[in-house]
């Protein structure tokens, strides 16, 4: 049964926690509804297996029907461009989280500051403490995570959902777009 | 050198005037300055001595907070909420709250390197005298306290002298942590501040620790040749009766090993330590041996092999007492700061404590008199062994597989588990007698123990994997060059021009503790892979372990391949925790002996030398402790930057620099005055880089520096570029930020890079003498 509990049981926030994503519905409405969202995939989605693909195939989908900016972390550059999709950037997690918090960053496209950033494939820890700063420190950005844990921290989060739950739910957020052309 | 005070104290005089009885008399301070080189500026510093070069540091590498926590629950009038802006009770806010809990894990950090050399010194002064000579490095060594020299602007000489380091450090220390409480320090930044200050005090503490006990105990003297010593499960004989070490103060085990060897037994016992202790084991005993980092204390222990268990302090699990207590063993506590709750038998005699240890009256003894604690240990391993005869408390097969259908399936344990294991896919298969899935955890499990805290039907999960992988724990069988202390002021003489001028394209230190996101082995690969780059590596602690616990095709681990000489291409572990000290008075010798830049209480100049022209990074692959977050803000005060591992971003905040902020990266020029862009270099303070590879890309990038010559530079951005199109893919996007003139390109991607470059609108920059010190520049700007 899907839970709104840290997935790593003692990665408990505070006052402030997540939203829980019901639907994956929410999500392409809040993409829908940003002016200048980024997605920023981390290197785990190089690892997970959803079915017969990768964790990386499906954002790959995702990213080309909503034409979300992305944002490579680690060595994930590689792994996008072997799947023919270059990423509008890579740098590290904790640049790109550096990066969020300062209004006067120009985003990743030079196009203005994000307003939505949607974070998916980092390792537990690292993309909590990352929502923490950005939660905290980035008061006019919203924050989704894509990962199947809940991740308090975030603004948006879906609860512990099973590989099959989190493979639809990317399938019908990516459907939102794509049927749109 | 100087002397804090003289005392004398007279119980009775009888002379032809009179007699005079229990007369004290004091002396404030004796000054014996020998040391010809002028007092510099900061002798001592103080809190806000080097506010300034702090802030310049601070201004381009900025705090990124991750709080861990959405609150403060440090005083009554909370917890408060901290969210959206708000302040707390006392009026702090959230940035100064993160940094206090950095400053607050410094001061622990530091405490406890500090308290440890306390310790320690005080021991050896007993033992061997105040006025014993720290020789470190006999005339090898000239600068033998390169820390303490440029902090405290003294020479110490004696035992004796190092007792006003301490004092200082001890002080400091004080002040740090009163600056915590609530109402007091409430800038970010000026927190930050006192990190630095909490490192460089820590590193003071390391060094006293250290050449302390260099200069009595028969370490190896800033020795290239070092011994090649056991490291392993595999090399520990078992048909012995084994004492096992844990910790990192050596003092118990030298009790140890000394009463071994006047009783004649010591070819009849195994003594053998995990963490800390163990490397200085190795440096005062070659048959001592090496069993692993702090991760192995489960499983060495559920396996039976100690007979006696021996803890001193820091890293040491508390409940190392109930697991001995399974397997029998009975156990030894040495330190005042971890007595475990057991009964001081300092004072009764060794037979009495011995009886009572065999009979299992007591499951254990605080024992503060080392020698007393060496005999008690070895009589009783001699006793214990035969009876307990190896008794493990790691289940067979057969009942591991019968309990695992026990297990519900619930994920509590992956939930539990730091590095997210698929513990519950792996007791699926052991339920069907298949423990594969289980072995294959073994690299990665950190020893942690919480997937079995977390169980609800208390399946022994962490015991799965260690019988898992018993076989290749039995055939951990490794070589490592035992710590050699210092670096010898002529292996500094040679390196310095070629690290300087870039030509040797950069130090990296690989240190700390061992909470590795997938386990040792990628420890070991960096090691490797910089070492055959000509990089200079260097080790300490746990993480010198792990770069010694693999080996190549040949059967050979690293240290046996490459030098233990202080040079391009070497692999040098210089010791325990607090032999760091010597890889930053490495830094701090370079500009000192090879540069001549003046070392005594000069400490901003010689940072500004290191910053701007030493290509030297700390990767801490594995940090967990407050002790490692204390070194790493030893090393940002020396502007050398750090990389942690994925876990390290549980420290809650970065110093990252903004390599798209031109403005943040100019230097003056030392010969003209002129204000000069210099590029991102070295481009962060602190980072977490999230795999190995982003590591390895980030070791080569973080070696830049302003001061590289043109064939230093193109030497750097080849080992730059040759891992970002290996282990990325592709060409680094950045690249232009590091190329101030055509001859900076390396010849061999010439074309490709001017491509890149002319589409980037590249200019070319001016290479200055760099410097952040407007008093370091020798002729002013008409």
């Amino acid at each position: 049964m899907a839970t709104a509990e840290p997935w790593q049981v003692a990665e408990v926030s505070g006052p402030t926690k997540a939203f829980v994503i019901t639907k994956p519905d929410v999500v392409a409405a809040m993409i829908k509804k940003a002016k200048h969202p980024i997605l920023i995939v981390g290197h785990m989605a190089a690892e997970i297996e959803l079915g017969d693909r990768k964790l990386i195939d499906f954002l790959i989908d995702l990213a080309k029907a909503t034409k979300i900016p992305v944002v490579a972390t680690a060595h994930m550059v590689g792994e996008f461009l072997k799947r023919d999709f270059e990423p509008t950037g890579w740098m590290p997690a904790v640049d790109i989280g550096n990066r969020l918090v300062d209004p006067a960053w120009m985003g990743i496209d030079g196009k203005g500051a994000h307003d939505l950033a949607l974070l998916v494939g980092l390792p537990y820890y690292m993309e909590w403490a990352i929502l923490s700063g950005l939660k905290h420190f980035a008061p006019n950005l919203k924050t989704v995570t894509l990962d199947n844990h809940y991740h308090p921290h975030a603004n948006w989060s879906f609860p512990n959902i099973s590989m099959k739950d989190w493979c639809e739910n990317l399938r019908v957020i990516t459907d939102k777009f794509a049927r749109r052309g | 050198m100087s002397r804090k005070g003289v005392h004398v104290k007279i119980g009775e005089l009888k002379t032809d005037v009179g007699l005079v009885k229990n007369l004290e008399l004091s002396v404030g301070k004796v000054v014996d300055d020998t040391w010809a080189e002028p007092m510099g500026p900061t002798p001592f510093p103080s809190l806000s001595t080097l506010r300034d070069w702090d802030m310049k540091l601070l201004q381009r590498y900025k705090p990124f907070y991750m709080p861990f926590c959405d609150l403060c629950c440090l005083c009554t009038t909370g917890k408060c909420d901290l969210t959206g802006n708000k302040r707390g009770a006392c009026g702090i806010g959230m940035p100064a709250q993160q940094s206090r809990t950095v400053l607050l894990a410094c001061c622990i950090g530091a405490a406890t390197h500090i308290g440890h050399a306390r310790h320690i010194l005080e021991y050896l002064i007993e033992k061997y005298g105040r006025r014993h000579p720290l020789d470190i490095g006999g005339l090898n060594i000239q600068v033998e306290a390169p820390v303490t020299r440029l902090v405290c602007g003294i020479k110490p000489q004696t035992l004796g002298d190092l007792e006003e380091v301490l004092s200082y450090t001890e002080t400091q220390l004080t002040h740090l942590l009163s600056a915590t409480h609530t109402g007091q320090e409430g800038n970010n930044l000026d927190f930050e501040s006192k990190v630095f200050h909490a490192g460089m005090i820590d590193h003071l503490g390391m060094e006293v620790a250290d050449i302390a006990q260099i200069a009595t105990l028969g370490f190896p003297k800033a020795d290239p040749e070092a011994s090649l010593v056991d490291l392993g499960f595999g090399t520990v004989n078992m048909e012995k009766p084994v004492i096992l070490c844990i910790g990192h103060n050596v003092v118990p085990s030298i009790g140890i090993i000394d009463y071994m060897k006047e009783s004649g037994v010591d070819s009849e016992i195994e003594v053998c330590g995990l963490c800390c202790t163990a490397h200085d084991i190795t440096r005062y005993y070659k048959r001592g041996k090496i069993v692993g980092s702090i991760s192995w204390q489960l499983r060495f222990i559920r396996s039976g092999a100690p007979d006696v268990v021996v803890l001193d302090e820091q890293c040491v699990r508390p409940d190392c007492l109930e697991e001995a207590q399974k397997i029998k063993a009975p156990v030894i506590v040495a330190s005042e700061k971890n007595c475990l709750g057991l009964p001081d038998r300092t004072h009764d005699p060794v037979e009495a404590i011995a009886e009572d240890l065999l009979s299992g009256k007591t499951l254990g003894a605080l024992i503060l008199d080392p020698e007393k604690l060496g005999e008690v240990a070895v009589k009783v391993a001699l006793k214990v062994a035969p009876l307990r005869k190896k008794a493990k408390s790691i289940p067979e097969t057969d009942e591991l597989v019968r309990r695992a259908k026990e297990c519900k399936q619930c994920d509590d344990c992956r939930r539990a588990c730091p590095q997210d294991l698929s513990l519950p896919e792996a007791m699926k298969a052991a339920e069907q007698g298949n423990l594969l899935n289980f072995a294959g955890l073994y690299e990665s499990c950190i020893g942690c123990g919480k997937c079995e805290q977390a169980c609800p039907v208390d399946l022994p999960i962490h015991s799965y994997i260690v019988k898992a992988g018993e076989k290749r724990m039995k055939e951990e069988t490794f070589k490592i060059r035992a710590g050699r202390g210092a670096i010898q002021d002529v292996e500094i003489r040679n390196v310095g021009s070629p690290i300087v001028l870039g030509e040797i394209p950069g130090v990296v230190a690989v240190v700390g503790c061992a909470n590795y996101p997938k386990g040792g082995e990628d420890v070991a690969e960096i090691c490797t892979e910089f070492a055959n780059r000509r990089y200079m590596v260097v080790t300490s602690g746990c993480s010198a372990m792990s770069a010694a616990m693999y080996k190549d095709e040949e059967g050979k681990t690293a240290y046996e391949n490459f030098t233990g000489e202080f040079m391009s291409g070497c692999l040098v572990n210089v010791g325990s925790c607090v032999a760091n000290s010597h890889i930053a008075g490495a830094a701090i010798k370079i500009a000192n002996i090879f540069a001549k830049r003046k070392l005594r209480a000069n400490y901003e100049e010689i940072a500004d030398y290191i910053y701007n022209r030493v290509g030297a990074v700390g990767v801490a692959w594995g940090a967990m402790s407050q002790k490692a977050a204390a070194i790493a803000a030893g090393f940002w005060r020396l502007g050398i930057p750090v990389i942690v591992g994925p876990h390290g971003i549980k420290y809650r905040r970065m110093l990252l620099g903004r390599a798209d902020r031109e403005e943040n990266w100019h230097v003056h020029d030392a010969r003209t005055g002129e204000k000069v862009y210099v590029g991102p270099v070295p481009e962060h303070l602190f980072c977490a880089a999230e795999t190995k590879e982003e590591a390895m890309v980030m070791i080569a990038k973080l070696c830049m520096r302003p001061n590289d010559t043109m064939k230093g530079r193109a030497i750097k951005l080849t080992h730059y570029i040759d891992l970002h199109k290996r282990l990325y893919g592709v060409m680094p996007q950045d690249l232009h930020l590091f190329v101030r003139t055509i001859a900076d390109v390396p010849v061999t991607m010439k074309d490709e890079i001017v491509k890149i470059l002319e589409e980037k609108n590249w200019k070319e920059m001016v290479i200055p003498d760099p410097t952040l010190l407007p008093r370091m520049i020798r002729k002013v700007k008409e």
